[in-house]
């Protein structure tokens, strides 16, 4: 069968299972666009092709299928570059098409063109401009391949306009052969035996997952691993939600807002077992000082993340399902032989004792609204059966501490990048992949702003995303850190001059709630999730609230400021 | 800070040397010399890449170059038993009383001599670092006009052994 450029495109997203893509029309996409009537594939137009990209993320994020997103050529395409950046960041699989000028313009400067190729190289995974209509195909299977395999990513193609209109034979082909890209997915299991016997050894084994175990599906294996052997877990922002969160086992989050229990058990455990984590800055406080007494394990499927930040004894690649699985399976035998839950039970008491001297807590001794609190009753209210979303800032923090996620891909949050913006349009993803869940991003007012014209997207689409607006009228975490180690210099941080973000919800035709009692925060929450629209809820919170437990940046973590 | 000669074979596609380039200057790690140049596989190209780093960089760097989709496969020869030559370029003073010795040199060298004007010589030398670097020593009395490297190419040794 002949067909155009722009008719394979969309064959080709048929056959790789899309059923939505978030795009922005424009010049040199319009062939395709003239398409897409014709194709199973939905499309939703945004208002900002940051939006699209972010609702590809969280999309992907949130049903672990690849986002697709499709954009003009110049600025459609620049626009989508803070969303890329945001996914690799936090190896998110993303694929995203973007339309070029004609070949014979590509050089020339011509109208509406940018070098995208070129400016997203160190934020992909792999990029592509098609030069030939024959390679077309090949390429979308390739760009699909390799998003969701190995370490996930996002993937590029960048499609001239007359390729989008050359005609050629369609022929989808059934698999990717890359002699130069072989992902290592199956433990060694040598290295897998010496795991077992270093586990065995330990007295104060702790887990630390991140990510990867979420990316890969290998929660279950995790939390069979935790629970049988009994070991503390703790988990970094981007893993919330893999080893259930209300399990007396769970320590919360690690590093710089990470719980007291969490830390100090890094700093005292003999066995920190690492699971698709990646020593990140903010998780490790000061290098030097990080799991002083521990000897290091890391299971992870990209050898580039091991030795990375810090030296580790055993390194393991692999991917987590495949590395975790090993790990079930060679200790399972040794459960009758062995005692797990009494060798480590001294050391999940110290653990646990660590986690009653100093819960994460807030002081609730006004009459404000503490932000802490309307998180927990939103935890309260959704018996954590929702997916949350989160801005960047202090509203993440408290949205990854006060909420209890049990189950994986229910967190979407901007881990890597930390892009402000990010929430609102991964919600309106999730939401559109999800259309009878609860689907909630937990925003700051600051953040909120960056995305905010999504509202339209959302209401025309019948997305109905709750957004909560922990509102102090500040960009709250730099504040925080001005108020702490700036003298109180609140340079740029005060947003007080806000808009009626109510009246804004309305313009939108969404539904707008301001609160500015505790006492009706519960009230109002459980109206506003009722509502079957998109919902603004502005709930004015303390103003000068700080996220606590905070290890100050360079810090060791067992040098945290408690509330 | 130590010197490894890097073997990477690559993909010949559009935007690979920048890939390999943009690694480098991204991460901040330190190119010393980049060879590029095809194999004789259809669309495979090596690249030899004399880079500085302790241990650990290296490391990163061998795995990182790994990463990139287009890698097909890379060697660290400073590992290994290798040859490694560089070919250079150098236009030398050589004005009537100094000619004799610039060209004893060039002799004791093996170089070539491959332009000659009544002030200078252009000579060609291959050799590994060691000898390109004593070369250019003795050379530079005379004055250096020009000098123009390709930087190194290497390859692992066939056979393995210590003699």
């Amino acid at each position: 069968m002949k067909l155009t450029g722009a008719q394979i495109l969309l064959k080709c997203l048929e056959k790789e299972g899309v059923d939505v893509m978030f795009g922005f029309p424009g010049g040199a996409v319009i062939d395709i666009y003239d398409e897409i009537p014709r194709s199973s594939v939905e499309h939703i137009l945004v208002r900002h092709e940051q939006g699209a990209i972010h609702a590809a993320d969280g999309y992907a994020r949130a049903t672990g299928r690849v986002g697709v997103c499709l954009v003009t050529s110049g600025p459609g395409a620049t626009n989508t570059v803070t969303g890329i950046a945001t996914a690799y960041a936090d190896s998110i699989p993303v694929v995203i098409f973007t339309g070029q000028v004609p070949r014979a313009l590509i050089g020339n400067d011509a109208f509406q063109e940018v070098d995208i190729v070129g400016i997203t190289r160190p934020c992909t995974k792999h990029n592509y401009l098609v030069q030939d209509i024959k390679d077309l195909a090949k390429t979308v299977k390739q760009a699909f391949y390799l998003a969701r395999t190995g370490r996930p990513g996002p993937v590029l193609v960048d499609l001239p306009k007359d390729v989008q209109n050359q005609i050629t034979e369609f022929e989808y082909p059934d698999k990717v052969e890359m002699r130069s890209y072989k992902p290592t997915n199956k433990p060694h299991i040598g290295q897998v035996r010496k795991v077992v016997k270093l586990l065995k050894e330990a007295k104060r084994p702790l887990i630390y997952s991140g990510g990867g175990v979420i990316t890969s599906g290998s929660h279950e294996e995790l939390t069979w691993l935790g629970r049988k052997l009994r070991i503390p877990v703790t988990s970094t922002l981007m893993g919330l939600g893999a080893f259930p969160g209300d399990d007396e086992l769970f320590l919360g989050m690690l590093g710089m807002h990470g719980t007291y229990a969490a830390n100090m058990a890094v700093n005292n455990c003999d066995l920190l077992l690492a699971v698709g984590a990646r020593f990140d800055d903010r998780v490790t406080g000061k290098i030097t000082t990080f799991a002083p007494r521990a000897t290091i394990v890391h299971i992870d499927v990209d050898p580039t993340s091991i030795q990375k930040n810090v030296s580790v004894h055993v390194p393991l690649v692999a991917d987590c399902k495949s590395a975790l699985a090993a790990l079930k399976k060679e200790t399972k035998a040794t459960l009758d032989e062995f005692d797990w839950q009494a060798d480590h039970q001294p050391w999940v008491d110290q653990v646990q004792t660590w986690a009653r001297e100093h819960p994460l807590t807030y002081k609730d001794n006004t009459d404000a609204i503490k932000p802490q609190f309307v998180v927990e009753k939103i935890y309260e209210i959704t018996k954590g059966d929702a997916i949350i979303a989160t801005e960047v800032g202090q509203n993440q923090m408290w949205a990854a501490q006060f909420y209890k996620y049990t189950r994986p891909n229910t967190l979407l949050t901007s881990g890597g990048l930390g892009t402000m913006g990010y929430g609102f349009p991964a919600a309106m993803g999730a939401q559109r992949a999800f259309p009878d869940k609860l689907v909630i991003d937990i925003a700051g007012d600051g953040s909120i702003q960056m995305c905010i014209q999504e509202m339209m997207t959302v209401v025309c689409n019948k997305l109905p995303v709750k957004i909560v607006i922990l509102n102090n009228g500040y960009l709250g975490m730099v504040r925080q850190w001005q108020e702490l180690f700036y003298e109180k210099n609140y340079c740029a941080t005060c947003m007080d001059a806000q808009p009626d973000f109510v009246k804004l919800a309305e313009a939108y035709g969404a539904v707008g709630y301001r609160v500015t009692e505790k006492k009706d925060v519960e009230k109002t929450l459980r109206e506003a999730f009722k509502v079957d629209k998109p919902v603004i809820v502005d709930i004015r919170v303390e103003k000068e609230e700080n996220v606590y437990p905070m290890v100050p940046a360079g810090a060791s973590l067992t040098e945290m400021l408690l509330v | 800070m130590n010197k490894h000669t890097l073997s990477v074979m690559v993909e010949n596609e559009p935007g690979v040397l920048s890939r390999v380039a943009g690694l480098f200057s991204g991460r901040g790690f330190n190119i010393y010399s980049l060879n590029v140049a095809p194999t004789l596989e259809k669309g495979v190209s090596l690249m030899t890449i004399v880079a500085e780093g302790d241990d650990a960089i290296i490391e990163q760097i061998v795995k990182q170059l790994r990463k990139l989709i287009p890698t097909i496969k890379v060697k660290d020869l400073t590992e290994m038993k290798s040859v490694e030559r560089e070919m250079v370029l150098l236009k030398v003073n050589a004005e009537d009383s100094k000619r004799a010795e610039v060209l004893r040199i060039v002799d004791i060298f093996r170089c070539k001599v491959v332009d000659v004007s009544p002030d200078e010589v252009t000579v060609e030398v291959t050799g590994d670092q060691g000898k390109i670097g004593a070369l250019i020593n003795l050379l530079t009395r005379f004055g250096i006009k020009e000098i123009a490297r390709t930087g190194n190419v290497a390859m692992q040794r066939s056979m393995q052994i210590d003699l």
